[in-house]
């Protein structure tokens, strides 16, 4: 049929660039998907090693997540009469529904995991440095949407877990001051969860979110293009021999992002098929169950909450974190380090050295917290003591381990900010894990798994 | 007097910037409106929120009573005095139950405990459950839910107290 030929020719019309030899990779132009792509990238930015394969997870996730997310809204319900029904009509009575109903979730949670994993894996192999600082902004806000979406999504199903987890995560806005419980009555519509916070919620899950991370997402990809592809790793004080010995992205790149993509499906479906996504009873807004938590990923907050003044554990805390990760890549360092993981041998030892120290602080001080201190003094949390002296004294962690760093182990710029990178972010891991496995009922420490 | 010349490009640019800003102002303007928590759909314009509790008498000194409706426990206090305490723990927002064999509220979210009057006997809640207006006319109890009167600590003027008393 002529008819089927010219129409096939129309689609993959020949590149001015292309000529007619098979193996000339110019002829890749030709294909919409692979025109995103460079025809050639260099051998060594193939390392499973460097990125392991994080990024490709994470874009993979969010595609399963999007094609998932489809299919439920055809299903759910949005209004509190009848989300939690349809739920159970979705696990009950539609064929794959529970399965499509787990596949989402863990795709979700999944997809927290990649795209923080990523993170820490663009730091410690500096990949946030010039030219790529920007990035490193815009990938701190497209892991802002993913929490979001994470939030937003936890309280659709309507049953008790997810009501209280979004009323206590929510009321933590009230010890914001002056504009804390403003903003709180607009996202939730209302005084307390009801009708409009479902309303709110769906709309920012599957309109509004998904809609940023269409947009950011290709910004993020084309800025790895714009610094000519990503950081290539390096051993310790290795020079790169220049220029870089290139391979074709087909089928050298390609068919090494075709594979992980199928591992990552067979990953989350086989999860999918053991595991269900957790549904209680409906949500009943006369009886908050014991213990009651945040969503998993908010526990580390919750942790802090345990031991600080709201003040600090809602604000002032959260919003020192965020200005530090921002400032991260604007700090003028001395050595370049890019693609070398850790920085140096030497710096290896200092972030090893400082997550030990973190997680040994942090257990220290949580169980100094609640079996010394807080039980000598059973009164409401106080500005000063609770907040910023506690504030004040970790301010002082950061600034000694940074100093020592520095000046008794001689370590260079960048070594000693990934010490304090370090000794955060293992804290705060410590924090959620202890808050998500060790609090049960009445927040009382214990194995809670 | 020395004045600078704008030439017709730059002054056409200005204004056309300063109208865009008008237009951004005004599309805020219309979000901040849009997005303004409402009164819910399925509500009534007035809405009653004057709860009619009972009779003085049907509520013994010393207890506490639940009015799911009106979202509040009513607590009569030992001097006979009423106090209608919002049910929700002023740390992070969860019911708070009565326990009546320890005569005080423990939350189950994070274990803070109130006593009768509402006052915190246990962090983490930084202040005491909040009051909704009490009104006792021709012996009957009254409470308006409408207003929530916040308050960080029990005061004994806090109650009201039937005429007789």
């Amino acid at each position: 049929m002529k008819i089927f030929q010219s129409v096939r020719s129309s689609i993959r019309s020949g590149s001015p660039y292309a000529g007619n030899d098979p193996d000339d990779p110019r002829k890749y132009l030709k294909n919409f998907l692979l025109h995103f792509r460079p025809t050639a990238v260099p051998e060594r930015a193939l390392s499973f090693t460097l990125t392991w394969a994080l990024g490709l997870a994470s874009t993979v996730l969010l595609v399963l997540l999007m094609a998932s997310g489809f299919l439920l809204k055809f299903v759910y319900e949005p209004t509190p009469v009848y989300a939690y029904d349809s739920i159970v009509h979705l696990g009950r009575d539609v064929p794959f529904g529970q399965l499509l109903r787990n596949m989402h979730r863990w795709s979700g949670y999944a997809l927290l995991m990649t795209a923080f994993l990523h993170l820490l894996r663009v730091f410690y192999t500096s990949a946030f440095h010039a030219p790529r600082q920007f990035n490193w902004i815009i990938g701190l806000g497209l892991f802002t949407v993913i929490v979001l979406s994470n939030f937003t999504g936890y309280l659709l199903p309507w049953d008790q877990i997810s009501y209280w987890a979004i009323t206590i995560s929510t009321s933590l806005l009230d010890y914001v001051p002056w504009i804390g419980t403003t903003i709180k009555s607009w996202i939730l519509g209302g005084p307390e969860p009801g009708p409009a916070t479902l309303m709110n919620f769906y709309a920012i899950h599957t309109a509004v979110l998904p809609v940023m991370l269409l947009f950011a997402l290709p910004f993020h990809f084309w800025r790895i293009r714009k610094a000519n592809g990503i950081v290539i790793q390096r051993a310790p004080d290795e020079e790169l021999p220049l220029p870089l010995p290139m391979v074709n992205t087909v089928p050298h790149l390609v068919s090494r992002e075709i594979a992980m993509t199928f591992v990552v499906l067979a990953a989350i479906l086989a999860v999918s098929m053991v595991f269900n996504a957790p549904l209680a009873e409906q949500a009943n807004p006369g009886m908050s169950p014991n213990p009651t938590k945040a969503p998993w990923y908010f526990m580390g907050i919750q942790e802090i909450l345990m031991h600080f003044h709201p003040l600090f554990a809602a604000l002032i805390i959260p919003a020192t974190l965020t200005a530090g990760l921002l400032y991260l890549p604007y700090i003028s360092y001395d050595a370049d380090t890019r693609g070398v993981w850790f920085c140096s041998r030497k710096g290896r030892k200092l972030a090893f050295l400082a997550a030990v120290v973190a997680i040994a602080l942090t257990v220290g001080l949580v169980l100094l917290d609640d079996l010394v201190l807080s039980v000598n003094t059973p009164s409401p949390p106080n500005l000063v003591r609770n907040g910023l002296l506690p504030f004040l004294a970790m301010l002082a962690i950061g600034t000694g381990v940074y100093a020592l760093a520095r000046r008794r182990l001689a370590a260079s710029k960048n070594e000693a900010v990934q010490a304090v990178f370090t000794l955060v972010m293992v804290s705060f891991i410590t924090l959620t894990v202890i808050g998500i496995w060790f609090r049960g009922a009445g927040m009382q420490l214990m194995w809670a798994g | 007097m020395e004045q600078e010349k704008i030439s017709r490009r730059s002054f056409l640019n200005k204004l056309w910037m300063g109208l865009g800003v008008v237009a951004f102002a005004e599309f805020i303007v219309l979000l901040v409106a849009f997005f303004k928590p409402r009164k819910p759909r399925s509500a009534p314009q007035e809405q009653e929120t004057v709860v009619l509790a009972g009779a003085v008498d049907n509520f013994e000194r010393g207890s506490v009573t639940a009015f799911v409706r009106g979202k509040f426990y009513l607590a009569r206090l030992d001097n006979g005095g009423f106090l209608a305490l919002s049910r929700t723990c002023t740390h992070l927002g969860c019911t708070v139950p009565w326990v009546s064999d320890e005569n005080r509220f423990v939350c189950p979210c994070h274990s803070s405990v109130f006593d009768i009057n509402g006052d915190v006997v246990d962090p983490p809640a930084p202040r005491a459950l909040d009051l909704f207006e009490v009104r006792i006319e021709n012996n009957l109890v009254n409470v308006d839910t409408g207003k929530r009167i916040k308050r960080t600590s029990f005061e004994p003027n806090q109650a009201a107290y039937p005429k007789q008393a």
